[in-house]
């Protein structure tokens, strides 16, 4: 990626559309997340490329002063691959929410990641589908009562980090809309890693699915349940640092750290080649309910799908010389008729 | 076995204008490859020449049945022919299975060259036959010539380093030695891709050489092949000539698009029969910056191909009738947002699965009409392989001028069939416009939706571009901005000015052209892969003095300007089609013309003798 030096304000993001989100919505303070991020990111506009399907999170691009496209519902991510494989100068930016990246898009979602395509993807994780007016989402809690289930749900959700990091995904992380630090961190982390990013930010809707991450949220809940996960640090969390996570035959565990030594700690270490701890770290909470891991679960180097294919195409080039048609409507062998 | 003897100059050699022959065998014993090698040598010799391989869905279906032969016809000719040809005259048949398979096709009086050690029992009754054909008198009014293949074989490679079962795969090269001999074919090509072919197995290449020789020398040795027969070269037009099948003509079509257009290929596919070899093509030519995307699925092929484009490459994604119906969605996405896109249908046969090998023109009407909305696009089709380079030029050429997703039909008959195609001077083909753009076009912003008002084409933005960040989608856009209007008077006019951008491609195309008597008063009207089987009935009809032409359309969306004209001309409109008739409902519809159909939709295409008896019918009727 050129970086340029460019110098933008926070207006220099936002595009002449009005924002039509309901009042109140969560992904206000995500887009001016993002737009802030965005003017210090150091890459001029004109190389930034929105890819969003189609949900309320997917409206995203129409508001970014940015080149913008509003495609089709969870597709996303594939036509993100077919903008940065074409064009691997762009700095490709896919916003999603979780029917579109889990639901209806999860076939794309997990094979862009896989490949370690070079797009970063933002999961607006809301828990609910809005645009159609609150039916369950594939990350909604098992009984959830909603129009289409009003008898509670009875599936099981999917944990959106253990889904990614089994999908072998290079670059996992979570934030939540409230915490603009938190959020403009690991955007932070995501623009610079080479290869796919994962990132997950808890969205509260405050129409349908109102307080939704509240135990994240609140003043009590912030401190109480956010376990923060920071490189080369002994994962300690709670109001008082009273608890620790470890990680014993391989599983992720929460105690109380009177009842172990602070060697047994785990220090977080994002750089682990093997996805195991980074996956049972996942599996610490699954939802928003209780204590729950925030930050960069996982950023590890790995060739990237468009290297890859541009040097297969450089290789091409340089060993059979640049394609002529001539030789190439020959190349079957040819006869002449005289 | 012994050496050549000169007695082989005592045989009589007969000069006849064309040969139609058919491989049948097992589909592991190689006849797809038989096929191929003799129609690739008599393509060097200078025949006219057009192929028809037929195999089974499955890669290998039970040994020895009926479901698991594959066959492979081949005409040849001392003139300009345009189909495999009819009845075959020779008939290799490899098993029993195969024998019962194809034997009805075969002319009378046909010579019928069997595998005689192939006709166990156990073969026998697994082809479904009761008694032993040899015996049960069925081959009377044929010239059967019985050749003990796997013991020439065996004999031929008893000193060889292959051994057991392993010898019997190169009994196919008995065949393809005796045909030569029988048809005065040269060896030297084939030894030459022999050896080539098998470069790193110096063991097999010398194996199938071998056999490839007791074949050619059994005919001439056994007095049973007292005759044998040369077709001469064919008169065609002077030049350079190739032979390919549609799908690697469609590939280079694509190839050259992007060359004449300056700009760099984007091919996004899912493997599917039979358009996959499109993938494979052109994943070997990366060395003119073509990139391949195998996606996950087929929606996601479509999806990036759009991202692609976005991006301002020529952007293509290839896929059969399942396929096309799963990227419905995102072909409508490019619709709206007026991105161009070539979309390439290799239909087969349906619905769903269907026959996956088998050819059949059912989804022209899907490629019309299967999406949501309001969704015109242009659809034209390729009519044989040499057609398809130029019709995938042309989708090219079309989507890059009008900014539209275009429609290009194929099918498994134009795909995997092969043709000798004279070579044009590549400097002769056109280059093609775009809509690329670097200016902004308005003093208040870029304006994405700011028409050229000839081509009624949106300018080409694309992404790296400083000053024309801009954002579509696929919710209605407004006129001008493409900003999202939700509002009732605009939406009344992108969905005209849509249509109407289509319907003005017809000023861009060529006129239909008629072939044949052009004073006739009935005319046979087709599209796609009927034209050769078409065009060489209406020959036939007008040599015997039937009052008949043809016409063949490559756009069927927009149809060309003159087409009325020509249909107004005439009093008896036939339209054939491998469909059960669908042309036939958008020219009833449009011209109001009780137009007449002739349909098949039996796995195979269309026979010139089949159309020639059934156009005179209708002619009669």
């Amino acid at each position: 990626m050129s970086k340029v030096p460019v110098n933008y304000k926070r207006t220099d993001m936002q595009s002449d559309q009005e924002v039509k989100w309901c009042p109140g919505c969560g992904d206000y303070t995500i887009l001016a997340s993002v737009q802030s991020f965005m003017a210090e990111l150091g890459i001029s506009k004109e190389k930034i490329v929105f890819v969003s399907g189609i949900g309320c999170a997917a409206r995203f691009p129409y508001y970014m002063n940015t080149y913008g496209l509003h495609t089709i519902h969870g597709r996303a991510p594939a036509v993100a691959t077919g903008v940065t494989v074409s064009n691997p100068d762009l700095s490709v930016w896919v916003v999603s929410g979780d029917g579109d990246s889990l639901s209806i898009g999860g076939n794309h979602l997990i094979h862009a990641l896989r490949k370690n395509v070079n797009i970063k993807i933002l999961m607006f994780n809301n828990q609910i589908y809005g645009l159609t007016k609150g039916q369950y989402s594939p990350t909604s809690e098992e009984g959830k009562k909603t129009k289409s289930s009003p008898f509670g749900s009875v599936e099981l959700p999917f944990n959106p980090m253990s889904v990614a990091l089994g999908a072998e995904a290079s670059f996992v992380a979570r934030s939540v809309d409230m915490d603009r630090d938190l959020t403009a961190q690991v955007l932070q982390e995501a623009s610079t890693h080479k290869g796919s990013a994962f990132v997950e930010i808890y969205q509260n809707c405050n129409v349908f699915n109102d307080k939704a991450f509240e135990q994240l949220t609140s003043k009590e809940g912030r401190v109480a349940n956010r376990i923060n996960l920071v490189h080369g640090e002994k994962v300690i969390f709670g109001a008082e640092d009273e608890f620790a996570v470890t990680i014993e035959n391989g599983e992720a565990k929460i105690v109380k750290r009177t009842d172990i030594d602070d060697s047994q700690i785990y220090v977080h270490d994002i750089t682990r080649e093997n996805p195991s701890v980074a996956f049972s770290l996942s599996r610490l909470s699954h939802g928003p309910y209780g204590p729950t891991p925030m930050g960069v679960f996982r950023k590890v180097e790995r060739e990237t799908y468009n290297e890859d294919v541009m040097k297969q195409i450089d290789f091409a080039k340089d060993s059979k010389g640049d394609g002529e048609l001539d030789k190439l409507v020959r190349s079957l062998g040819t006869w002449d008729v005289k | 076995m012994d050496e050549p003897k000169l007695e082989v100059q005592n045989k009589t050699v007969e000069s006849i204008p064309a040969v139609t022959i058919r491989f049948a065998g097992d589909s592991g014993d190689g006849m797809q490859l038989v096929g191929t090698r003799f129609t690739d040598t008599s393509a060097l010799f200078g025949n006219d020449l057009a192929t028809l391989p037929a195999f089974p869905a499955e890669i290998r279906a039970p040994q020895g049945t009926i479901a698991g032969v594959s066959s492979f016809q081949v005409q040849i000719a001392d003139f300009d022919i345009l189909t495999p040809g009819d009845n075959p005259e020779v008939l290799v048949a490899m098993n029993p299975a195969a024998l019962k398979a194809h034997l009805h096709d075969l002319a009378p009086n046909g010579m019928l060259i069997i595998n005689e050690d192939a006709f166990e029992e156990k073969n026998i009754t697994k082809a479904g036959y009761k008694v032993d054909p040899r015996e049960s008198g069925e081959l009377d009014g044929y010239r059967v010539f019985q050749v003990p293949m796997e013991k020439l074989t065996k004999e031929a490679l008893k000193d060889s380093e292959i051994k057991g079962r392993a010898v019997l795969r190169s009994k196919n090269m008995i065949a393809l030695g005796l045909i030569s001999w029988v048809f005065n074919r040269p060896l030297e090509d084939t030894i030459n891709w022999i050896n080539a072919k098998f470069e790193k197995l110096p063991e097999v290449a010398e194996a199938n050489v071998k056999t490839l020789k007791v074949g050619y020398n059994f005919g001439i040795t056994v007095e049973a092949f007292h005759h044998t027969y040369v077709v001469e070269k064919a008169a065609l037009p002077t030049g350079e000539y190739t032979n390919i099948n549609g799908n690697i003509g469609l590939s280079w079509g694509l190839i050259a698009g992007a060359k004449l257009s300056n700009l760099e290929l984007f091919y996004g596919s899912y493997p599917i029969t039979p358009a996959s070899d499109i993938l494979h093509e052109l994943s070997k030519h990366k060395n003119f910056n073509v990139i391949t995307f195998q996606a996950e699925d087929e929606i996601a092929a479509a999806a990036a191909t759009v991202g692609a484009s976005f991006t301002g490459k020529l952007a293509v994604t290839g896929t059969s009738g399942p396929g096309l119906a799963l990227k419905s969605e995102t072909i409508s996405l490019a619709l709206s947002a007026e991105l161009p896109m070539v979309i390439v249908n290799v239909q087969r046969g349906g619905p769903s699965t269907g026959l996956p090998t088998k050819p059949e023109q059912s989804d022209l009407l899907f490629a019309l009409y299967g999406r949501h909305g309001e969704s015109p696009l242009p659809v034209l089709a390729s009519r044989s392989p040499s057609h398809a380079f130029y019709t995938a030029i042309e989708a090219s050429r079309i989507a890059l001028k009008y900014m539209t997703p275009v429609i290009l039909l194929s099918d498994n008959y134009v795909a995997t069939g092969s043709e000798p195609w004279k070579l044009p001077d590549i400097s002769d083909l056109p280059s093609l416009t775009n809509n690329l753009t670097t200016k902004n076009n308005s003093k208040d912003g870029f304006l994405p939706f700011h028409r050229d008002m000839t081509t009624f084409a949106r300018p080409w933005a694309v992404p790296g571009v400083p000053g024309l960040e801009h954002r579509i989608g696929g919710l209605e856009k407004e006129e001008g901005t493409g900003n999202v209007s939700y509002d009732s008077a605009n939406h009344q006019y992108m969905t005209d000015m849509r249509a109407w951008k289509i319907a003005n491609i017809a000023n861009d195309i060529e006129p239909l052209e008629l072939n044949g008597d052009e004073k006739a008063d009935t005319l046979v009207l087709g599209w796609g892969s009927t034209y050769g089987g078409i065009t060489q009935a209406v020959n036939r009809l007008n040599e015997k003095g039937v009052k008949v032409a043809s016409a063949h359309l490559t756009f069927i969306n927009p149809f060309p300007d003159n087409l009325g004209e020509i249909l107004s001309k005439f009093e008896r409109i036939i339209i054939p089609e491998l469909n059960t008739g669908q042309l036939i409902k958008l020219i009833r519809e449009r011209f109001l013309i009780d137009a007449k159909g002739i349909n098949k939709v039996a796995g195979e295409p269309f026979t010139a003798q089949e159309l020639e008896e059934k156009i005179e019918e209708k002619i009669n009727e």
